[in-house]
């Protein structure tokens, strides 16, 4: 089907928000070119369970395009039409399966060579769009905390290489109570600026008990009834012969959270199917907890654009040697601490970009403190870059330093140097949301290769 | 946005941020070695670059890393401690192509066809099909009338059970190499055995962990491969229970296999560091330790084994790279989705007799030029191959 043939009628399986959407844009849908359109249907199908700032983004780009002249929206698009489809694409269809018609495009676009066209057509479309959005009005800097290396006791692993260019390493933090206070700053936040899905924790263990806070707390051990109702309708599909990885991800794209043990509940459901997404759009968060805490975080950046998160990554379990694997000796084997710690450093890097990439990033703030033990560091623009602290601090008056907490001697902190402002968000679009040849297939891999489910 | 910060690639076209790859590792060479830069052809420790003699003879090794690394964990100064074979004991015997561009598709299935065919394959990476276009085994084979025993490809996962020949009219199964999948006959063996009870602990592949492609074709079964390398199933259970990954079961199996039927044409494709797709940093470490390792190894054992001694040009290079940090499209080092010039960028060692040491090779080639070098140095020309010879060391 060509866009310009959709019909109203089509969209009767969309969820109501986003069957009212599709309508009223209808005349707006059918000018726009096949190579695109679907991928713009697959954002607003599931419009009634994005989040606040994605539902922005959707509303902002509907009404700038509803806005444009014909030629307008022509010059717009031209590189997507440039694109040559298949027949087989033409007669998908993509009105009722737009992530379906997503992986074969992506498919068909690496094996005729235009996936690096696609890539810039997408980048020029957003980019243009973006330009013309408002810009986002921040009541308060992003924070972004990683709380890494839980349990290990000894460590001769050089934390924080890739940050140290562009914080202050703190080289005798007084651990004490520190994640309590981190966390204590997290919800003071979350009370002082209430934002829907503004502020979160993510645990890679059983969650802090945090008693009348409004942050969203998302947690593996929380989580964990859904990985195993996820794994057992993946087992089942397998044995009934599913054709392939595409098949497998068409079935985990169309799994809602009321079927794998999450709430079916209104009120639940942006969250509900946010956390189903990390299982099901994510590789290696179901074995891997340190995975899932740096996807997770990865995801609430580019999908919530939150003003708060606390990512505490806690220890994987270890992956087993083959021939421990095959010895069937130790099912339970102990958590890998140092390999743990070594994943989180990486992922606190990470963490630390994706929070680079949103608007307001010359403001904000990030930490990332070695649990337990006296080494932190600092990117803020209240804190000097590439610099190393041998001075005794505690962990509310590197807050402090940071301008989250008031100091002792109540001045507050200047600013000392300038934080990058954004790295390049164009490539971050949903029009590239899947075009390419991996398919994200979630690898429980049985359940029982890696002893427990840490 | 800071200039330190700043992601100088996303900046640059594709080719600059490949020229820019390319220069980081030449510079790293030049600083390792302490020589000076110059020209298209590099001469890594003046007048130290020199053939060795060139037999009559030759054999292929071609080693290739289904996983993609970056030079971050590899060439740059971070990562130079994982790759200590490579760097001091490989890297000064070979011709080292800095710039490597593979602009097929970034599956690993796919692209170790394309290399084996000399074609950018465009099959769908999760599909068990064979190649379109002949293979390497198949032109060494028909034009040099060679039998089934002197072509072998020893590979990690079942997906690439059909490499061994294509579905090209007058090449095919007649031609085609022997195909072992190492862990596929360990799971058999296992299953036969009282430890059944495991053989769903080995993972076939890192890019679709759930789902084991279903085996079709011509690869070897428990039994032939016991029979032909005169190699007891308990004694190949027994080994690979010493084993810490399935590379180094493959290891072992090539060098069973090396020594039983010395091939003129082994390719081995090697995947740990593949693991990366999990997300575990650490672990992708651990491959790239592991896989220098192996490299050593299988050099090493070439060099011990009379057949292969003296007359064999091995082979490294990876078959793609992977994601940048910077590049939001991706997740860094986890996946090589993004198609940018980084993931796409890659390197190429060669060694043995005939080919220049302590060379390097900056000019851009494609990973579709490996097979047509192969022919050149063994004899054949693959017609339908669309790369081109390296000149430099064929």
């Amino acid at each position: 089907m060509l866009p310009s043939q959709i019909e109203a009628r089509q969209f009767k399986d969309y969820l109501p928000q986003a069957r009212q959407m599709a309508v009223d844009h209808i005349e707006l849908l059918r000018q726009l070119p096949l190579a695109f359109v679907p991928l713009l249907l697959q954002q607003i199908e599931q419009y009634d369970w994005k989040f606040p700032a994605e539902r922005r983004e959707i509303d902002h780009q509907l009404s700038y395009l509803s806005s444009r002249s014909k030629d307008q929206i022509s010059r717009l698009v031209s590189s997507f039409n440039q694109l040559k489809l298949s027949p087989h694409l033409e007669r998908f269809d993509w009105v009722n399966s737009p992530g379906s018609f997503s992986q074969d495009l992506s498919a068909y676009l690496w094996a005729t060579h235009q996936i690096d066209a696609f890539r810039a057509a997408a980048e020029k479309f957003v980019e243009q769009v973006n330009a013309s959005m408002p810009p986002e009005r921040l009541p308060a800097p992003r924070l972004g905390i990683a709380v890494i290396g839980k349990g290990v006791k000894e460590n001769s692993y050089p934390l924080f290489r890739k940050l140290r260019p562009y914080g202050t390493y703190f080289t005798r933090v007084n651990p004490s109570n520190g994640l309590r206070i981190l966390l204590q700053a997290a919800v003071a936040r979350a009370k002082a600026h209430p934002i829907p899905f503004g502020h979160w924790y993510i645990d890679g263990g059983p969650a802090e008990t945090i008693p009348n806070s409004s942050l969203v707390s998302i947690s593996y051990s929380a989580l964990e009834p859904v990985r195993t109702a996820l794994l057992k309708k993946i087992t089942k599909a397998i044995k009934e012969g599913i054709g392939g990885p595409e098949a497998l991800t068409s079935m985990l794209f169309k799994i809602r959270p009321e079927q794998i043990g999450l709430s079916g509940k209104p009120q639940d459901e942006v969250l509900g199917h946010f956390e189903t997404s990390i299982f099901t759009q994510g590789q290696g968060t179901q074995i891997f907890s340190t995975t899932f805490v740096q996807w997770t975080a990865r995801e609430l950046w580019r999908r919530a654009h939150p003003l708060t998160i606390l990512a505490r990554f806690t220890p994987r379990q270890r992956q087993r040697p083959m021939n421990e694997l095959l010895s069937g000796k130790d099912l339970n084997p102990e958590p890998d601490l140092m390999g743990s710690l070594i994943d989180a450093d990486m992922g606190a890097f990470l963490t630390w970009i994706d929070q680079q990439r949103l608007a307001g990033a010359k403001q904000a703030s990030f930490l990332v403190w070695f649990e337990d033990h006296s080494e932190a560091l600092v990117v803020s623009p209240f804190l000097p870059r590439n610099t190393e602290s041998d001075s005794p601090v505690d962990m509310k008056s590197l807050l402090a330093q940071m301008g989250l907490m008031v100091a002792r001697n109540g001045k507050p902190p200047q600013v000392r140097s300038t934080q990058s402002a954004s790295l390049h968000p164009g490539r971050d679009n949903y029009v590239l949301d899947g075009i390419d040849n991996n398919v994200d297939t979630v690898d429980f891999l049985n359940g029982a290769d890696y002893g427990d489910s840490t | 946005m800071s200039s330190s910060l700043r992601p100088k690639v996303s900046h640059l076209s594709p080719r600059e941020v490949s020229e820019a790859v390319s220069c980081n590792r030449r510079e790293f060479l030049r600083v390792m070695t302490g020589a000076t830069a110059a020209g298209t052809l590099l001469e890594l420790v003046p007048g130290k670059a020199f053939a060795s003699p060139r037999p009559l003879k030759r054999k292929v090794v071609v080693v290739t890393f289904g996983g993609g690394c970056r030079d971050e964990e590899t060439f740059m100064p971070g990562g130079q401690e994982n790759i200590p074979h490579l760097l001091k004991e490989l890297i000064p015997q070979s011709t080292f192509f800095t710039r490597v561009i593979n602009r097929g598709i970034l599956g690993h299935y796919v692209a170790t066809a394309s290399l084996a065919t000399g074609v950018y394959e465009t099959f769908d990476n999760f599909a068990a099909v064979a190649p379109d276009h002949p293979t390497v085994f198949e032109y060494f084979r028909k034009d040099l009338k060679r039998p089934f025993y002197d072509a072998w490809v020893v590979a990690p996962a079942n997906g690439f059970n059909r490499i061994g020949g294509s579905n090209a009219r007058s090449f095919g199964p007649e031609y085609a190499a022997n195909v072992i999948l190492p862990k596929r006959l360990l799971k058999e063996a296992l299953s036969s055995t009282k430890d059944a009870r495991y053989t769903h602990l080995l993972v076939d592949n890192y890019e679709t962990p759930l789902l084991v492609p279903v085996v079709r074709g011509n690869q070897m079964d428990l039994h032939r491969f016991s029979d032909l390398l005169k190699l007891s199933v308990n004694d190949f259970v027994a080994h690979a229970m010493t084993l810490s990954s399935a590379d180094e079961l493959s290891v072992y199996v090539a060098r069973q296999v090396m020594r039983q039927f010395a091939p003129s044409l082994l390719w081995i494709t090697l995947h740990d560091m593949d693991v990366a797709h999990a997300g575990s940093y650490s672990l992708y470490v651990d491959g790239i330790q592991r896989t220098d390792r192996l490299c050593g190894q299988i050099w090493r054992e070439i060099q011990s084994q009379p057949e292969y001694a003296g007359k064999t040009t091995m082979f490294i290079l990876p078959d793609f790279g992977r994601d940048s940090d910077l590049d939001s499209g991706g997740n860094g080092f986890q996946h090589h989705r993004t198609g940018d010039a980084l993931s796409r960028t890659t390197w190429l060692m060669a060694l043995g007799p005939g080919i220049r040491q302590n060379t390097v090779v900056d000019r851009p080639v494609q990973p579709v030029d490996l097979t047509p070098t192969v022919g050149a140095l063994l004899g054949f020309t693959p017609t339908m191959g669309s790369g081109r010879p390296l000149k430099e060391v064929s």
